[in-house]
């Protein structure tokens, strides 16, 4: 669990850099810490795999990938992980979880599959339906962005 | 929108490899071998343009102690626009797509515990009238990627793991 001095570091380090000659600099005086000591922070923070990553979040549409599917399967429940493992290995493949299913939602198996063009993604889903044996899908595209924003912690 | 030669440069390095130097855009100048007021100024413009939609930490949800789910919704189109403006409130919700079946509105929901999301439904259902909501949790994760290389190349982060 995370204590309240981790807590207030992250609330900092989720805002963006500051785009000065020392940034880190900026933000450690903030906090009450050397600037050594928050990029060392960081560097933990990162070994703990508590932070994913420093750097850029990207908006992908405008570099080429406008369209992406949610490619939902229906797997037979004794073969998910055969079939999660299968679908992972796809670079078109990004995300790749189980899901419940419940009454009218059969589908067990999420993916989401980018491409160019939503007719490439029909095809790459086609394509991998074909390679991997499982028939049962649907792609759900989206029609419009209604929020798309990055998690902001320890907020409320 | 066309992404200049020097930006993908920028860009590839900062997704993946950010300098964790007292001195970081000074260090990516270096790198590319440009000068750091240029390497602010391309930032500050991919900023801007909202190509770059956060410079700084990336945490995983999880790990900070957060749990998320992903929840489908029924929502007939003469209410969309109403519903939308419920659901986007919430800071959890980070992605929110209309998508075309009949669960039409998909969104994420980041919460400090599942009970949390329990609420948080419950109150989403009495706050649009909607009843038909799908609570779709993540079980086992098999893969994320992490991010693009703009060259070509997928770097891929895989993981496997039971949630819970």
């Amino acid at each position: 669990m995370l204590n309240e001095r981790e807590k207030q570091i992250i609330r900092e380090l989720q805002e963006d850099l500051p785009l000065v000659n020392r940034p880190f600099e900026k933000i450690a005086q903030k906090l009450g810490m050397e600037e050594q000591e928050l990029i060392n922070k960081i560097k933990e923070l990162k070994e703990q795999g508590i932070m994913r990553r420093f750097g850029a979040a990207v908006k992908h549409q405008h570099l080429g990938y406008i369209a992406n599917a949610m490619v939902v399967w229906k797997i037979p429940e004794n073969e998910i992980v055969t079939a999660g493992d299968l679908m992972s290995e796809y670079p078109e493949i990004s995300h790749c979880y189980q899901r419940p299913t419940y009454p009218g939602w059969p589908y067990n198996l999420f993916t989401v599959l980018h491409g160019k063009t939503e007719e490439e993604c029909i095809n790459k889903a086609k394509r991998i339906s074909k390679e991997t044996g499982y028939y049962n899908y649907r792609c759900l595209f989206s029609t419009k962005e209604l929020k798309k924003s990055s998690m902001k912690y320890f907020v409320d | 929108m066309e992404v200049h030669n020097l930006d993908k440069k920028i860009l590839d390095i900062i997704q993946t490899d950010f300098p964790l130097v007292p001195e970081p855009y000074k260090e990516l100048a270096y790198r590319l071998n440009t000068s750091e007021e240029l390497i602010i100024e391309r930032i500050k413009h991919l900023q801007q343009s909202k190509i770059i939609r956060r410079l700084g930490g990336i945490f995983d949800s999880r790990q900070v102690g957060y749990t998320g789910t992903l929840i489908a919704m029924k929502v007939p189109g003469h209410k969309i626009n109403n519903v939308t403006r419920v659901i986007n409130e919430y800071s959890g919700v980070t992605h929110n797509y209309l998508r075309d079946h009949e669960y039409n509105m998909w969104f994420t929901l980041l919460a400090e515990s599942q009970e949390k999301i329990k609420q948080t439904i419950k109150q989403i259902q009495v706050e649009t009238g909607i009843t038909q909501i799908l609570n779709l949790p993540a079980s086992k994760i098999f893969k994320i990627k992490v991010n693009f290389n703009l060259q070509g190349e997928e770097n891929a982060k895989r993981e496997r793991e039971t949630n819970n």
